[in-house]
């Protein structure tokens, strides 16, 4: 028999689930985590020759310590935050929307288009509805397709909605080439920027998109908790059979449910544009899509939880800029930075379900 | 000669929850050991110890009178123990012989040739039947549970596990299996056997070692043991076996099942031509083998399944004036509205009833929800709708507020049971209510079951245990791939003329609807 491999020989360490975690505790692994970040990302930024106390200290000032850098980490929430929300509202349904892109980019496209040709034939408060109505809607219609071919076909959700940012994409690059190119510009061809009277006011100087971030926060909370729609969407994505057996149209379901995602995040197209970017281009959604899973998943799907995700991340975003000019560091190496907080950060949540159990010393006396 | 294994006081906690205290088991070569208890008595925890997922808190394992640490699967392994699990742990598309070496350490190029020989070679010793060329899909449940047995025997595996082996089987399935068991033991292997049906116990085990709320209460030779025993030793008290049955009052109409035919995925017919009549005050128990038709037919009915033809009549007296209506084409919600109430419960008990992750609140609106007026959801009258059964029907939940999955079996049934009837339904389709349930349990479902009868709602009972089909119901309809081959007199039929009807379907124009 094995006799030396198993006698006397606990496993050096295991799982265990955790069921009793304290809140308190909970916060303590996490902020046990941050610091073993910032250890490990210290010792990357003293290989590069810099100090990390002072590294540190740049990111926190420069995304958060002087007004124009809070209002500039505000801004990079904006999108992140009301797109989250929307691919929230799929995943919860358990249907994979990593089209947010191609939607960002639809809701854009439409809100450009009013900018470009009606700004001086509608009076500015309606513009400001047109466009926001515009941008949902199309978004919406372009969360949509997948979302009758998925209810219909029974189509591959994820792949559709991942094909279809690009053709968003091109989009763009079409009309930028094309229709809307501006003449006045000679050089590389471009869309003009926008009328002044198509731009968002300012309120404590970011574009008003922060108050229309928080309020649909709580319209989504309230949707989700409070509503037969929003309960429908949970019934839903536990089990579909359930759903049809409990009387749910659950084709229907699907494809509103898809609709008011990818609208959520044509509205965040919308903004982007017409609050921050004021012309429109091919990156009007830069990765915003992509983010935007991580926090859903970061925030467990909860609009408040997810409006903290959202803040965290900004302050990396914005603190990383921030170090790059300071401190000339490369933009690669500020990157591997993000990565590394963003590893522990998620590695974290694996011990706040998991207890590890080390090998006991007095238990190998018992036998 | 020394035991096959010896636990010694083996403690496993779950946070708060004590799985097993200070639990001590031997396994002797050569015999069949069943255990034996409710759920949540902790059998599992200890096979799982005993296979390498879990590891004890406390305790000590022998093997082979050796003791020795047991930290993963592999090490379980290497020890010679092989565990059969409940839900079968196959790749679908590959084939029997490929899940076999699926993960064996050895060459990186293996003879097919020589691998299917050696595979019939241990199918012809125990009496196994299945191709190692056939893959995993085309399998029945049956033959996928022999791949698994081929599994653990290929690897050499001389301590066996099986964790309710029978729960899926159909009465001809378990008497194979049994065979093969009892081939392993005459071979000197050491098996154990997970179950909950006492005359499975007592036909196939030498030993039974019984355990109750994580410990075990005791060992005994099957040989000197009784049902009754059994079940005084598992519950802890004397319980009554018997099933009670109510005569049939003012039995009327319900539903009329006329020319029913369904089609499967595949453009078969998996219901054919059925035909039968349901009443009012009665129980009318459905058999037949497993996949005969009974979910096709149960989900028809609640119009969930396309019907290609026939049709299902549903009559009733409504404030004095009868209705009489074709089910056919109606949405699942129509249907619902009528109080046609489907309590189905398929292999995996949430399945299609109950939804898991929610809570008990949110499961009892699942049907009604769209009955408050205006877009927003009503929690409070559910609140106190899952406040009541819970005192009615004593289910053990930390809450209403807890995911339903939390929940042990015999309480999600009494969830669903309890909301089901809690509708005041004029029919109330129950398919499997009491799959994988203890006695306790068991006996309230039943109990259930019959106080519904007896207000004057038409029971359909989808079973699997044809003694309690017989004891149950009223009259009894049998299936046979798709088609009807008989309703029957519960009070009259016995056990053979049932099983011969679930494989036989008597001549065309045979009488149909004895009555």
């Amino acid at each position: 028999m094995k006799q030396n491999n198993h006698h006397h020989n606990q496993p050096l360490v295991r799982m265990v689930k955790r069921t009793d975690l304290t809140r308190g505790k909970s916060i303590l692994i996490r902020v046990l985590a941050l610091l073993a970040a910032f250890v490990t990302g210290g010792l990357l930024i003293a290989l590069l020759g810099k100090n990390p106390v002072a590294v540190y200290g740049q990111m926190v000032t420069g995304a958060l310590m002087t007004p124009a850098a809070l209002r500039e980490t505000i801004r990079i929430a904006i999108p992140l935050l009301i797109t989250s929300l929307g691919v929230a509202l799929a995943f919860k349904m358990k249907f994979w929307n990593i089209g947010a892109e191609g939607q960002i980019c639809l809701g854009a496209i439409a809100a450009t288009y009013f900018a470009l040709f009606y700004a001086d034939k509608i009076p500015q408060p309606f513009l400001f509805l047109v466009m926001f109505l515009a941008g949902a809607v199309f978004g919406g219609l372009w969360g949509l397709i997948p979302a009758y071919f998925k209810a219909k076909f029974n189509t591959n959700e994820t792949l559709f909605t991942l094909m279809m940012n690009y053709v968003a994409v091109y989009i763009i690059q079409y009309l930028r080439e094309g229709p809307w190119i501006n003449p006045a510009n000679t050089g590389f061809p471009q869309i003009a920027r926008f009328d002044t009277a198509a731009r968002l006011p300012k309120v404590f100087g970011v574009h008003i998109g922060w108050i229309v971030a928080l309020v649909l926060v709580g319209v989504m909370y309230f949707y989700l908790n409070r509503t037969k729609q929003g309960y429908e969407i949970s019934v839903v994505g536990e089990s579909q059979p359930t759903a049809k057996y409990a009387g749910m149209n659950v084709g229907r379901i699907i494809m509103r449910t898809m609709f008011l995602s990818g609208a959520l995040c044509g509205i965040a197209g919308m903004l982007q544009v017409t609050g921050a970017d004021h012309t429109l281009v091919e990156t009007v959604a830069g990765g915003v899509g992509f983010t935007a899973i991580t926090v859903a998943w970061l925030g467990n799907l909860n609009p408040v939880a997810m409006l903290v995700t959202t803040f965290l991340f900004s302050i990396l975003d914005k603190g990383s800029n921030s170090i790059q000019t300071v401190f000339a560091i490369s933009n690669a190496a500020a990157e591997v930075l993000t990565g590394i907080i963003l590893f522990f950060m998620l590695g974290c949540e694996f011990f706040i379900r998991y207890r590890l159990v080390w090998r006991r010393k007095e238990h190998r006396d018992h036998e | 000669m020394e035991n096959a294994i010896e636990l010694r006081h083996v403690t496993k906690t779950f946070g708060p929850v004590i799985a097993n205290q200070d639990v001590s088991l031997t396994l002797r070569w050569g015999e069949i050991l069943a255990l034996l208890g409710e759920n949540g008595s902790g059998k599992t925890t200890l096979m799982n110890i005993l296979s390498g997922i879990y590891y004890p808190d406390e305790g000590e394992i022998l093997v082979r009178g050796e003791s020795c640490s047991i930290r993963s699967p592999k090490d379980a392994f290497d020890l010679g123990i092989g565990m059969i699990h409940q839900h079968f742990k196959l790749v679908d598309v590959l084939t029997c012989m490929e899940n076999i070496v699926l993960g064996l350490p050895g060459k990186q190029r293996l003879s097919r040739k020589k691998l299917s020989q050696e595979i019939r070679e241990i199918s012809a010793r125990y009496g196994l039947e299945v191709d190692p060329e056939k893959k995993v899909y085309d399998m029945s449940v049956s033959e996928k549970q022999t791949v698994e047995i081929l599994k653990v025997l290929y690897r050499g595996a001389n301590i066996l596990i099986l964790d309710e082996p029978t729960a899926v089987l159909t009465p001809q399935e378990i008497d194979r299996l049994f065979a093969i068991l009892r081939r392993m033991k005459e071979d000197g292997k050491a098996v154990i056997i997970i179950t909950h049906k006492l005359n499975e116990v007592m036909a196939i085990s030498d030993r039974v070692t019984v355990l109750r709320r994580g410990h075990a209460v005791g060992t005994v030779e099957t040989a000197e043991m009784d049902v009754p025993t059994l079940t005084e030793m598992i519950v802890g008290r004397s319980v009554s076996l018997e099933i009670h049955r109510s005569p049939v009052k003012d039995p009327e109409d319900r539903l009329r099942v006329v020319n029913l035919t369904c089609l499967g995925s595949e453009g078969h017919k998996v219901l054919d031509d059925v035909s039968f009549t349901l009443r009012s005050g009665e129980i009318l128990g459905v058999a037949g083998v497993a996949g005969s038709g009974q979910r096709e037919l149960c989900e028809a009915i609640a119009g969930l399944y396309d019907v290609a033809g026939g049709a299902i009549l549903y009559k009733n007296h409504v404030d004095g004036v009868e209705v009489s209506e074709n089910l056919v084409g109606k949405t699942p919600r129509e249907i619902i509205k009528k109080g046609i109430s489907m309590a189905f419960v398929p292999e995996d008990r949430l399945g299609m009833g109950l939804v898991g992750g929610l809570d008990m609140v949110e499961n009892m609106m699942l049907k009604n929800y769209g009955e408050h007026p205006g877009p927003l959801v009503d929690r409070k009258a559910p609140a106190a709708q899952a406040e009541s059964l819970i005192e009615k029907l004593d289910i053990v939940t930390p809450g209403i507020h807890t995911p339903v999955r939390m929940l042990s079996g015999g309480n999600v049934q009494k969830v669903l049971l309890g909301r089901e009837i809690d509708s005041a339904p004029a029919i109330l389709i129950s398919a499997y209510p009491v799959r994988g349930l203890d006695i306790n349990s068991t006996y309230t479902i039943y109990n259930l079951l019959n106080e519904q009868k007896e207000k004057g709602v038409a029971v359909l009972f989808i079973g699997e245990d044809l003694d309690v089909l017989l004891e149950l119901s009223d009259r009894i309809l049998v299936l046979c791939g798709g088609r009807v081959s008989g309703v029957v007199d519960a009070r009259m039929a016995t056990k053979e003329q049932l099983g011969l009807m679930m494989v036989h379907v008597a001549g065309e124009g045979a009488d149909h609807e004895a009555e």
